[in-house]
């Protein structure tokens, strides 16, 4: 009797782990049935995924996001993301897929499953006032600068250049500090501090030095998930060969980056 | 030294445990800065908060209507709003329309940094539970006593300083002792506008290298020792101050 009991107690549990394992085997499986892909973007990173006047997120990632949702047939649910939390969000399933202006690097390609080839690139600038005057990434030296949490090239900042990173949750509040001369600089990818310096509201400010680490972004599913990592990776090539990325840039009031160009002329 | 630097390298490629601020002369060096900073904002806002409370408890026994009535406005307003807001106000909202002065760069910056801003600003919301806490220990001085030092011609200040706030003092350090150890956790508070403390540093550190579980478990346990030295030291006064017969 005894026996039974733990044997029918050992199979169910053997059974339930297989049930588990089928499950999460496939995150398209879970996609499917739940009708619904769960992106999560930037929401605070103008063009590339930003707040609209209804509150709603728009932008270029966005819209890749939703290619993908229509391709798999599904509805599609964006979650905002910060640098500091977007890999967790995908380690924990709270996310399917994450695209949200992440620089490709080895020690992320261990957290997650970076897909390639990489879908898009950018470098790292400062925005800082004219006036000072800014002209080398030398010139930063001992001066406050502000940047954002979780970012890979504050740490490059202040080791090789000196400059002592003030480093806040969000753009806004470090934009905000950048505005109120709580710091000299804002060191941050060049795309964005590119879409700032036309804006009027900044017109006094500029994005005075040579650009930096060039490096490019990967989109990321969770580890392990190769059968969607594979269709994503098809979904790339299919973007630069048909010169969406391209399309979507100049959209969004983006000059044809050189890395988008290129792309594109490789998959054509 | 360097052998055990090294052992901790040796560690991470082995075991995968990462503690870059041990063997990573770079982060060490940030990480020894925050709990330096973490220190010293806990320390000024201690006593701070401390002297509020103790000036506070003076004011709200005035004999002026008015008086009486802002301290408790300032308690009302900063013990019924959260601190992060708090400190929010006063670095975002307060600090920059605050005039400005010309700073190294060549540049305007306002007159007050984060640091001052965070100790500023959590100096008064612990100061304004420290006031409440202070009278709760002067009500418990006996009126007989403080009508005894009237009859034999002590001054106001005179009973406040020599009569009343010793013997409340020791009433008070219990619930004082907790308000305090909130205060060294709220400094946590401070990384929101980026004052390099050390939940700000291991927050770079793990952005820098993946390594949220093993900074997320050294962070406990670096403010549960701190907290723990902290709490150690109060109770040693508690019981220096204890006069037999009393409280």
């Amino acid at each position: 009797m005894k026996l039974t009991s733990i044997k029918t107690l050992a199979t169910a549990l053997v059974v339930s782990t297989l049930a588990m394992t089928a499950a999460t085997a496939d995150v398209l499986d879970t996609i499917k049935e739940r009708g619904k892909l769960i992106v999560g973007v930037k929401a605070d990173y103008k063009p590339y995924g930003f707040l609209d006047s209804s509150g709603a997120i728009i932008g270029i990632e966005p819209e890749l996001a939703k290619d993908v949702a229509d391709k798999l047939g599904v509805e599609i649910e964006y979650v905002p993301v910060v640098s500091s939390n977007r890999m967790q969000f995908l380690e924990q399933g709270k996310i399917d897929l994450m695209i949200a202006t992440m620089t490709d690097n080895e020690d992320r390609r261990k957290a997650v499953n970076i897909v390639d080839p990489n879908y898009y690139s950018s470098g790292t600038n400062i925005l800082a006032l004219k006036s000072l005057g800014l002209k080398e990434w030398e010139d930063l030296r001992g001066k406050p600068v502000c940047g954002i949490q979780g970012a890979f090239y504050n740490k490059a900042t202040s080791q090789n250049y000196g400059a002592e990173i003030v480093a806040f949750k969000g753009t806004a509040e470090a934009y905000s500090a950048l505005k109120a001369g709580n710091c000299a600089a804002f060191v941050y990818d060049d795309s964005a501090i590119v879409a700032k310096t036309n804006d009027p509201e900044w017109a006094d400010y500029e994005m005075p030095l040579a650009t930096i680490d060039d490096a490019p972004w990967g989109l990321a599913v969770a580890l392990g998930e190769d059968g969607f990592a594979s269709l994503m990776s098809e979904m790339i090539i299919d973007w630069h060969k048909s010169g969406r990325i391209l399309e979507l840039e100049t959209k969004w009031g983006v000059t044809n980056t050189p890395f988008a160009t290129a792309m594109h002329d490789k998959y054509k | 030294m360097d052998l055990v630097f090294d052992w901790f390298r040796v560690l991470y490629d082995e075991t995968g445990i990462n503690l870059p601020f041990i063997y990573d002369g770079y982060d060490r060096n940030r990480m020894i800065d925050g709990f330096f900073t973490t220190i010293w904002l806990s320390v000024v806002c201690l006593f701070f908060s401390v002297i509020i409370g103790v000036i506070g408890a003076w004011l709200q026994g005035s004999s002026f209507k008015w008086t009486r009535r802002i301290v408790n406005g300032y308690i009302q307003l900063f013990r019924n709003t959260p601190p992060l807001v708090q400190l929010y106000f006063f670095y975002f909202a307060i600090g920059t329309v605050l005039p400005k002065v010309e700073n190294d760069w060549g540049g305007q910056s306002p007159i007050l940094g984060s640091f001052a801003w965070a100790a500023i600003s959590l100096s008064f919301f612990a100061g304004a539970f420290n006031v409440e806490i202070f009278r709760s220990g002067i009500e418990a001085v006996p009126k007989s006593t403080v009508e005894a030092a009237e009859a034999l011609g002590f001054s106001k200040l005179q009973i406040y300083r020599d009569i009343t706030m010793p013997l409340a003092i020791r009433v008070v350090i219990p619930a004082l002792n907790n308000n305090l150890v909130n205060l060294v956790k709220t400094t946590t508070l401070a990384y929101a506008i980026a004052v390099p403390e050390m939940l700000y540093e291991a927050n770079q550190i793990w952005s820098d290298n993946v390594n949220v579980t093993e900074m997320m478990i050294f962070m406990l346990l670096a403010y549960f020792a701190l907290v723990g030295v902290l709490v150690g030291g109060m109770n040693r006064w508690e019981r220096a101050m204890k006069i037999p017969g009393f409280g």
